[in-house]
């Protein structure tokens, strides 16, 4: 999934250790959409976890396995329904759900394998973004979404507060949820979601059923 | 590869027929211990051959077990005492190689029905004194890993810490997650299926039907009768042996070049470098394999059909299972193609298993898992070490 993920340069994802933060230590994880399997190798070092990666690159699949990491090739959007119900503590999908086809869908896959669900996303809702759209009347680009709107395997972008919308749409729960600026520092999100909305890079949500 | 093959065969034969040292060991379970076969009967008295490399540690936590595809055998990694060829996964195993002996206890039993030294069609029957021929019932996958089962008792090791092997050698490996999860900790089938396809049946038939055409197989008593049917099972080996390769392989090693001639002849005679080759391959092959066990072991890899032994759910061979498993596939192999151990993956997932997949890209085809494939060692490297530890051995 993250083969051409924007945000697939894992050395400074800023969520990774957030979303850490969230899992409970020796519980069962799946990270969907798992890339080079840098946030695998951190969450089995520092959390002692069960981890298992899919992804869609069979390159860093095989990267992943070449270093001991229990990856197996797939598609968020048409893989995880193989899974039984509650198989995992945890399923992660950090900075993936807009490239999948089926977000929705993906979202209820990963709450019906979890007991929890964490999604991690680029907000489109920063101001540089709109300032991109509003202002200069571009699709944006930015450190975080390099690629250009017709070569970007970001097909289904979102605001922090569409997420939102979207976990409501779903019956989920959200448990937790960090807002993460461009310097990588954390904000909590209050009730009201406009001012990270507009000044939060990422998100961070812990969700259930 | 491109040798000319005519050769006379007849006096070579002898080697595997006769009773003789191989140089590798031997576990013997008699009549109190039968090997209880699917078909229903009781094979008794059973000889295993096996070859080990490496050394069992003290808490024997160290054991890897190798199992051998269709014509492979127990010399995994040592000149092979027929051949006198280096071992058939000499890059894989050994000091240094991804299935470190200097880390590992490596063990690789001579599967059963096969033809150097485990119990097998040209084996003496006590009750007749002859070799059983095709008397010898037939046998499975199942079968093969319960003989494996009893060795590991045998040397009293009470878990592996992987189990590993291609093609058949994958079946089986299949075969022991599923029926003795307890007893591996982890496992690596390499390019191989949950069962054998109607395509792949087909291929073993054609090669069964060779060797029955030969009038030297006299209905498989062709060792009393003095005679070999090594035509029929050169053929035999021919016909499989292009499943094994790719047709870009083929195409980039023999195109349409001439074997030792400028011209066409027309005639019969092995015009093409490729038909040279494959008259190389059966008749080398049958110095060192034997007919009836060909046909034994073409026939366990045709019933075998694991989710038929759970009901037609493939996952419901691995509910349960504590064992990691590593499926590995090959691009170019379409014997037995990606899709078919993606399917043993899914039903891993299905399970949620601890499962790894990774398929490679190489033009070798199935032959590949034999061959210098870098990402092969790589990923077997990685998965293995990272097992070990998780077994409990150190690094």
């Amino acid at each position: 999934m993250d083969a051409h993920n924007p945000a697939a340069d894992t050395a400074n994802r800023v969520d990774f250790l957030q979303i850490a933060d969230m899992v409970e230590p020796g519980s069962r994880v799946l990270d969907v959409g798992c890339s080079d399997g840098a946030l695998l190798k951190i969450l089995i070092d520092q959390r002692g976890v069960d981890g298992r990666g899919v992804e869609l690159s069979q390159r860093n699949v095989n990267h992943c396995v070449a270093h001991g990491l229990s990856v197996v090739q797939g598609d968020a959007d048409t893989d995880l329904m193989i899974y039984p119900d509650g198989a995992f503590d945890y399923v992660i999908l950090s900075q993936t759900i807009q490239a999948t086809q089926h977000p929705k869908q993906v979202l209820e896959q990963m709450l019906r394998i979890g007991k929890h669900a964490i999604v991690s996303i680029p907000n489109f809702g920063h101001w540089r973004i709109r300032v991109h759209i509003g202002v200069l009347g571009r699709m944006p680009v930015t450190e975080n979404l390099p690629h250009a709107w017709y070569d970007t395997p970001n097909i289904h972008f979102c605001t922090i507060k569409d997420f939102v919308a979207l976990c409501d749409a779903v019956d989920a729960k959200v448990e937790e949820k960090i807002a993460v600026n461009a310097q990588g520092r954390k904000v909590n999100l209050g009730n009201n979601l406009t001012f990270a909305n507009l000044f939060a890079e990422q998100a961070v949500f812990l969700l259930r059923r | 590869m491109t040798k000319s093959m005519e050769k006379p065969r007849a006096k070579k034969r002898s080697k595997l027929t006769e009773s003789r040292d191989l140089g590798c060991s031997y576990a013997r379970f008699g009549p109190d211990q039968p090997l209880k076969l699917d078909c229903g009967q009781d094979l008794s008295p059973l000889q295993v051959a096996y070859q080990t490399y490496g050394t069992l540690n003290e808490d024997k936590s160290n054991a890897v077990m190798v199992c051998h595809a269709l014509t492979g055998d127990q010399f995994v990694a040592n000149t092979h005492p027929i051949t006198g060829k280096d071992g058939w996964w000499g890059l894989m195993v050994g000091p240094g190689r991804p299935v470190d002996t200097d880390r590992f206890f490596v063990i690789c039993a001579n599967v059963l029905g096969g033809c150097l030294g485990t119990t097998g069609p040209s084996s003496i029957d006590p009750d007749t004194g002859k070799p059983y021929g095709l008397t010898l019932p037939v046998i499975t996958v199942s079968d093969m890993v319960r003989s494996q089962v009893m060795l590991l008792d045998h040397l009293e090791i009470p878990k592996l810490l992987c189990v590993t092997g291609g093609s058949m050698g994958g079946m089986q490996v299949l075969e022991w997650v599923a029926k003795y999860p307890d007893r591996v900790a982890s496992a690596i089938p390499i390019a191989t299926a949950a069962k054998h396809s109607a395509q792949n049946i087909a291929f073993h038939e054609v090669g069964r039907q060779a060797i029955l055409a030969d009038p030297e197989w006299h209905g498989g008593d062709y060792t009393v009768a003095g005679t070999s049917p090594s035509k029929g099972l050169a053929v035999a080996r021919m016909a499989a042996h292009i499943t094994y390769l790719s047709e870009t392989a083929l195409h980039l090693k023999f195109g349409r070049n001439l074997q030792d001639r400028d011209s066409l002849t027309f005639g019969f005679d092995a015009d093409f470098q490729i038909e040279s080759y494959l008259r190389y391959q059966g008749s080398t092959f049958v110095d060192r394999f034997d007919a009836n066990a060909y046909l034994y072991l073409t026939r366990a890899m045709d019933y075998f059909d694991l989710a038929a032994d759970y009901g037609g759910t493939l996952a419901a061979a691995f509910r349960g299972i504590q064992t990691r498993v590593c499926v590995i596939s090959f691009t170019s192999d379409w014997l037995f193609p990606t899709s078919e151990n993606r399917e043993i993956v899914r039903a891993l997932n299905a399970v949620a298993a601890n499962v790894s997949f990774v398929e490679i890209e190489t033009d070798k085809g199935h032959d590949s898992f034999l061959l210098d494939v870098p990402e092969l060692f790589a990923t077997v490297t990685g998965f293995l070490n990272s097992a070990a530890v998780q077994h409990g051995l150190k690094g």
